[in-house]
């Protein structure tokens, strides 16, 4: 299939970038998005262009390195897939597919279509974690849970922080991601006692790196390649009040 | 302090959204269900209920001031999220779409601040029409069946509404306010933390019933006072 491309290119963080048409004619719809990227790639380096930029690692929808916006849309349009697991049985012979970086003030443009993600890093170093020793695997089984909590803290953990939610996100906020954060550690009674303190710091560290609001436009739950519900939101604000009214 | 720095924390922000919004729904419709009794075969009825209102004394300039508060507070926190949006993402997409459900990401979710400015600039329209507009010292009296001369609101809002501009004028804003309150209140409730996966569809779909059920009730009496 011939698959027409138009891909940001931008030399560097401070240089502004523009849209650049490409065809790669040779497309097959088995092929991955990142594959046909790939492809994109040789054609340019046989030209003796510089490549396209981006990230990727396990190219199979769990590392959360890859992340494009894809026709509008973080990861593409199929749903809970990240791009590396969008194919392109997808898209019809002869498409137009715009290809953007995520966009936010808090994720900076590297070159192209890559992004410095490190503002997540720094929401989980505020207090995304259980700072008490919790023993070795068979520990946690010491103390019992529910199935239900297990699978909800499961949902949660899914998250693999690859910021498709602040990208998609008109307002550029990093709600979805930080309470899958919040959620997953909260619902475990290792996590629990830390609760207030951790969820006042990352939602503090979520403001400190430029982070928008949320406007319970729920776009970031229709975009998460894990479908992480919005229902996280909700609880990271009540888990947020409660440590309020306790301090 | 404590409470003021949480109270501008990315979840206080919305937590007083949502709080204010809710006071401010609860008074279109108590004022909504107000307007109605205009439509009472009792041509006293609305007057009294004016009346009644006004006698409440200090609860009801209480209440006034809580509503005031309420719509300033959230005014000031609407706009300063819509300035934080744009200093989150200052270069755009050049194409953007939304994914579709389970989004809510429709024309009333994204229009907020429009309808919410709007309603904003109509509300002081509105007030100086009618809350500060003639009373009694301009001749608008009225006696009630109970002996009490009183301002005569009927009369004011029958000739207001059968001029064309406020006839239709107040129509449309309704229908925006409908549409403010179609986001407004699943999003006010999301934002205190009450919403959970399983209630979310559906008082995201009763919101939408409440907001043309307010629309509704309140293009009524305009239009009833213009045609009849």
């Amino acid at each position: 299939m011939v698959i027409n491309l138009r891909v940001w290119r931008q030399e560097g963080p401070d240089s502004s970038g523009r849209l650049v048409d490409y065809t790669v004619n040779q497309a097959s719809e088995h092929m991955s998005f990142l594959e046909l990227l790939d492809v994109l790639n040789e054609q340019l380096l046989q030209s003796g262009d510089d490549p396209v930029e981006f990230d990727s690692d396990c190219r199979e929808g769990i590392c959360g390195s890859c992340g494009l916006m894809v026709a509008g849309i973080a990861h593409g349009p199929q749903k809970r897939t990240a791009v590396c697991q969008l194919h392109m049985r997808s898209f019809k012979d002869g498409d137009t597919i715009t290809v953007e970086p995520f966009r936010a003030r808090a994720f900076p443009i590297i070159r192209d279509l890559v992004v410095d993600r490190s503002a997540f890093d720094r929401i989980i170093a505020a207090h995304g974690y259980v700072s008490v020793t919790t023993g070795s695997a068979p520990d946690a089984n010491a103390i019992p849970i529910s199935k239900d909590l297990a699978d909800d803290a499961m949902d949660y953990a899914a998250c693999i922080g690859c910021g498709a939610c602040v990208a998609a996100c008109p307002n550029g906020s990093a709600s979805l991601f930080t309470a899958a954060k919040i959620s997953h550690l909260g619902l475990l009674p290792q996590g629990r006692v830390e609760a207030s303190q951790r969820v006042m710091a990352m939602v503090d560290q979520m403001d400190v790196e430029g982070f928008g609001d949320c406007s319970n436009y729920a776009e970031c739950e229709a975009v998460c390649p894990k479908g992480i519900s919005i229902e996280g939101i909700a609880r990271m604000r009540r888990s947020y009040m409660k440590g309020v009214l306790s301090e | 302090m404590k409470l003021m720095s949480a109270l501008m924390s990315p979840v206080g922000r919305k937590v007083l959204t949502g709080v204010t919004g809710i006071g401010l729904v609860a008074f279109v419709i108590a004022h909504m269900i107000g307007n109605l009794t205009y439509l009472s075969p009792n041509e006293h009825a609305y007057n009294t209920y004016a009346y009644k209102l006004i006698s409440l004394g200090w609860i009801f300039y209480t209440i006034e001031i809580l509503l005031a508060l309420c719509f300033i507070l959230h005014a000031i926190v609407g706009i300063s999220i819509q300035i934080r949006r744009r200093k989150a993402r200052p270069d755009g997409y050049k194409k953007y779409k939304s994914a579709g459900s389970p989004s809510y990401q429709g024309y009333s979710a994204r229009s907020m601040i429009f309808t919410g400015i709007i309603l904003l600039g109509f509300l002081v329209l509105h007030l100086i029409s009618f809350k500060y507009g003639p009373g009694q010292a301009e001749g608008y009296t009225v006696t009630l069946p109970s002996g009490e001369e009183v301002r005569d609101l009927r009369r004011l809002m029958t000739e207001k509404f059968q001029e064309p501009l406020y006839a239709f004028g107040y129509p449309i804003i309704m229908l925006l306010l409908g549409m403010h309150m179609r986001h407004g209140v699943w999003s006010a409730l999301q934002s205190l933390g009450m919403m959970s996966r399983r209630l979310s569809p559906l008082v995201y779909s009763l919101a939408a019933v409440l907001g043309i059920l307010v629309a509704v009730g309140f293009l009524f009496v305009p239009l009833y006072i213009y045609f009849w």
